[in-house]
């Protein structure tokens, strides 16, 4: 383990971080507002889950990267990987490579319930369960929110019509979990952590976990009273309208260009979305087939300045990464196109021309709009 | 063995020609000794509750500790315990390896289960009921409110564990041949767990549960083909007392039916359900070789070529 130093690069990162606190800090208006949406007993796992998804990321990096150094050691000195017993574990050789369930694991899940049993008490005791006024369709509750595991799915209708948000999506987003090892065609990293051999499934599969739990903060912290945009420490206002000023992309490149038959007529509106459809995944495609062959950032030349290192990396594949592509089947590699482009970018590109661009529908059609 | 019951000899001597009036004391005092000494006796082969009939009858193995076979037979001879293999990967018992996360949201799914059956004993699924049980229970049952609040939690806490086990197994790999196939159980798992929560939020026909649940059903009805407002619903057909959201709800808003469907998914439907995949689960992980490491690792330069078919 090296030692803590401050070198520049983490002073800044410090200094960055902490300006952003004291940013954050003082950006909050209303303390009362942020205490009451992140104490509601319903929202105290996400929460947590703020706490325990970065816990446990860091505890499988710390994992991975002792394996990868050690991959690293053994790829240079074939004479030791014959003997070594290729686990970061201490070993020794007298060691027996199996031991007994009972006592040994037996006991652990003993201790990990006994565990669990007393967190789930002592939560039980210091928080009661919610319980609102009897249901009462009359009454519309504002914001009416999903329970927070399916908030990422309301947040999603912002976005998309629910059709897409609320059955397409989530059937994607199943479907694309369940083909995801039979697209992953890479054989190393089978039962160890490691960032190094894995890197493309290890980054498409977090981009989708974080683009998930993303939504849900979003949705929890964010969004008050008619799913209006208040920022974490704004006072919810019960009367607050926001000014739609949406508008579809036809409309939008009809103005610019002054070809007036395109907002009215149907048929050009709906060639028009196809066509811009056709080019997001087109550039998706492109986008992708680049990325797969990356690597990582660590195998340029450490020397040379940061910004010629991104441009270094940008412009050359990793061998190693391009002889996983070679091994992944062409079904494989459309499969993987088709969920990365539709689960794992059309979410954040819409998200951006929604709040950014102030962009309604890309596609319209009498039948759906996309 | 029965220490009660007199031998032969002294049920010759009681059964006599001779008047018992004589002897009788003397004698009574004799069998009366020789009764305790043989009590005092048998009990010496109590002291050991391991040595009993009644514990032999249930563990059928000795745990004895000295002998390696007797760990192994602790557990293939337990129906509970034999769910694991006899021995395992050293390793793979280290807690940073798997997290123990798996488990915990088995064990999670046993606490939901006991404490999900004693709030069935207080819980009416109508609407003139629902809400003053909730009340009930957190008022005037003997920690009803513990028990709710353990359930509440607990499912929460298993929603968080599905989702970290799922990233533990993508961290180390695990979803890789030959455990693809349990992958996808699992995944099937994930949604099943989401629907358990889900269906359980609108039972105490509160506020909370009621938009909740007509936020959720509300996407049903974009359903597209089978939804009335979904793409292409209308031109086939499908209007809101005959599409799916109907289906789910047993009614065109979340009332009665509504509220006795979401009861029975939750306490039999999905649980039943998501048992049998958990066996399938579990019976895969030893199927599949057990848990997949901390496996040897393989090194680029040994990667295989292809197998050609
Ligand atoms: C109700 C939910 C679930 C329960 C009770 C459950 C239980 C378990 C248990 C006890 C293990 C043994 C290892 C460990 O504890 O980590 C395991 C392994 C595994 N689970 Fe799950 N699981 C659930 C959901 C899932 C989900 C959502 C996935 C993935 C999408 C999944 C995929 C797997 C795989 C691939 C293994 C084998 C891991 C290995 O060999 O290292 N399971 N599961």
């Amino acid at each position: 383990m090296a030692r803590f130093s401050l070198s520049k690069g983490r002073l800044i990162t410090l200094g960055v971080v902490i300006a952003l606190v004291v940013l954050a800090v003082l950006t909050v208006h209303d303390w009362h507002q942020l205490w009451k949406i992140s104490s509601a007993p319903d929202n105290v796992p996400i929460v947590a889950m703020l706490f325990l998804v970065p816990f446990f990321t860091w505890l499988g990096i710390k994992q991975a990267r002792a394996n990868d150094r050690l991959v690293e050691e053994l790829e240079k000195d074939p004479k030791l990987a014959k003997t070594h017993h290729r686990k970061a574990e201490p070993w020794r050789p007298g060691w027996a490579r199996d031991i007994h369930v009972w006592p040994y694991l037996v006991r652990i899940e003993f201790l990990a319930a006994v565990i669990v049993t007393v967190i789930l008490f002592v939560w039980s005791i210091t928080l009661n369960a919610p319980l609102e006024e009897p249901a009462n369709p009359n009454l519309t509750m504002n914001p009416s929110k999903a329970p927070w595991y399916f908030l990422g799915l309301q947040e999603m209708l912002v976005y998309f019509d629910p059709w897409i948000a609320g059955v397409v999506m989530p059937s994607l987003i199943m479907v694309g979990l369940m083909v995801f090892p039979y697209v992953d065609s890479n054989p190393l990293g089978n039962g160890y952590y490691t960032i190094k051999q894995r890197r493309v499934a290890l980054w498409m599969f977090c981009a989708g976990f974080l683009q998930w739990i993303l939504l849900i903060v979003i949705g929890t912290f964010i969004r008050g009273p008619g799913w209006i945009w208040f920022w974490p420490g704004q006072t919810w206002d019960h009367n607050a309208v926001v000014y739609d000023r949406n508008r579809d992309l036809h409309d939008i490149v009809a103005d610019m260009i002054g070809f007036t038959q395109l907002s009215s007529s149907w048929v050009l509106k709906m060639i028009f979305g196809a066509i811009v459809v056709g080019l997001f995944f087109v550039v998706g495609a492109l986008f992708f087939h680049w990325l797969l062959t990356r690597g990582g950032l660590d195998r340029m030349d450490r020397s040379l300045p940061f910004w010629k290192r991104v441009w270094l990396w940008m412009k050359t594949p990793d061998p190693f990464e391009q002889k996983l592509l070679a091994r992944t089947s062409l079904l494989q590699y459309a499969t993987f196109q088709f969920f990365a482009i539709t689960v794992l970018l059309a979410m954040p590109v819409k998200l951006i021309l929604r709040l950014v661009f102030t962009i309604k529908y890309v596609w319209v059609t009498p039948w759906f709009n996309v | 063995m029965d220490p009660e019951r007199p031998d032969q000899k002294e049920t010759k001597q009681l059964t006599g020609d001779e008047k018992p009036s004589a002897g009788l004391i003397s004698k009574v005092r004799e069998s009366g000794a020789a009764l305790k000494e043989r009590a005092v006796e048998e009990a010496k082969t109590y002291k050991d509750p391991q040595d009993t009939q009644l514990w032999k009858s249930i563990f059928r193995v000795s745990h004895d500790r000295s002998d390696p076979r007797n760990r192994s037979l602790a557990v293939l001879s337990n129906v509970f315990l034999h769910l694991h293999p006899a021995k395992i990967n050293r390793d793979a018992v280290r807690y940073a390896f798997t997290w123990g996360m798996g488990g915990i949201t088995f064990y999670l799914f046993i606490v939901l289960t006991f404490t999900g059956v004693l709030l069935m004993f207080y819980y009416h699924p109508t609407k003139a009921d629902a809400f003053r049980d909730i009340l009930y229970l957190e008022h005037d049952v003997p920690f009803g409110k513990l028990l709710r609040n353990m359930h509440r939690w607990a499912a929460h806490l298993m929603v968080i564990t599905t989702w970290l086990h799922m990233f533990r197994v993508v961290l180390t790999g695990s979803y890789k041949r030959p455990r693809e196939f349990n992958w996808c159980v699992g995944v099937v798992l994930l949604v099943l767990t989401l629907l358990l929560s889900f269906t359980g939020y609108l039972l105490p026909d509160d506020q909370l549960g009621f938009w909740a649940v007509t936020v959720g059903t509300n996407m049903a009805r974009a359903t597209p083909m089978l939804g009335s407002e979904g793409p292409f619903g209308v031109q086939l057909g499908m209007t809101p007392f005959n599409d799916v959201r109907f289906g789910l709800l047993g009614g065109s808003i979340v009332d009665a039916n509504a509220l006795l469907r979401s009861y029975i998914w939750h306490c039999i439907g999905i649980p039943l359900v998501a048992s049998i995949f958990m066996a399938v689960h579990f019976w895969r992980i030893r199927k599949d070789g057990g848990i997949s490491g901390p496996a040897p690792m393989v090194l680029e330069s040994e990667m295989k070529a292809i197998k050609k078919k």
